[in-house]
């Protein structure tokens, strides 16, 4: 059985959802990598944030 | 100044079944792409939806099988979108039932979203095929 960290697991998730949603949602090589990009940062940095909001709320 | 009139352009008419993509790429993620010899990006399509949906099935994640409620009837048609990929696994008996541990709990969620994705990709095939898409 496969085990990944919990991070692991949202950036295998990023990855994955972000190459699809490059390549289906925009026209051109170079926007579909800057898309990818753009919606893996957003991905793995709002899973950094929420777990942070839910750390301090739950102290 | 005088501007040329602009000449009636011939629309480009797909020809043959409009559809046949769109099955494909329901069927086996990629393929619609590949149909279209759009070779890199069904080749990119494929390894991401096949990845999440067999990384799902390695965290011993549940294929949705019935519909006791809402919820799970949500999780069927998702998992009803990686096409080929859940009829086999189903055949095959692959996936772990109940869900017991968090790791599993995240590949359940893994091969629901991969279907997701395997149907947003058909759907980008026929975009293509139609001329919607470049």
């Amino acid at each position: 059985m496969f085990r990944p960290s919990h991070f692991a697991a949202v950036v295998l998730f990023a990855l994955f959802a972000s190459t699809v949603f490059g390549i289906t949602m925009r026209d051109n090589t170079r926007a579909m990598i800057r898309y990818g990009a753009y919606c893996f940062i957003l991905f793995v940095g709002s899973a950094i944030v929420l777990s942070w909001v839910m750390f301090l709320i739950a102290r | 100044m005088s501007t040329a009139p602009n000449k009636p352009t011939a629309a480009k008419q797909p020809q043959g079944f409009v559809y046949l993509p769109l099955i494909a790429g329901w069927l086996f993620p990629g393929a619609g792409h590949f149909l279209l010899r759009k070779w890199g990006r069904g080749a990119l399509l494929a390894i991401s939806i096949i990845g999440m949906f067999a990384l799902g099935l390695a965290m011993q994640g549940k294929l949705y099988t019935s519909t006791q409620d809402i919820l799970d009837m949500l999780c069927v048609a998702g998992d009803l979108g990686s096409g080929l990929l859940y009829f086999v696994s189903r055949m095959l008996s692959l996936g772990g039932d109940p869900v017991q541990t968090t790791v599993a709990e995240y590949g359940t969620k893994f091969i629901v979203v991969a279907g997701l994705l395997n149907v947003i990709a058909a759907v980008d095939a026929h975009n293509l095929r139609t001329g919607r898409k470049t």
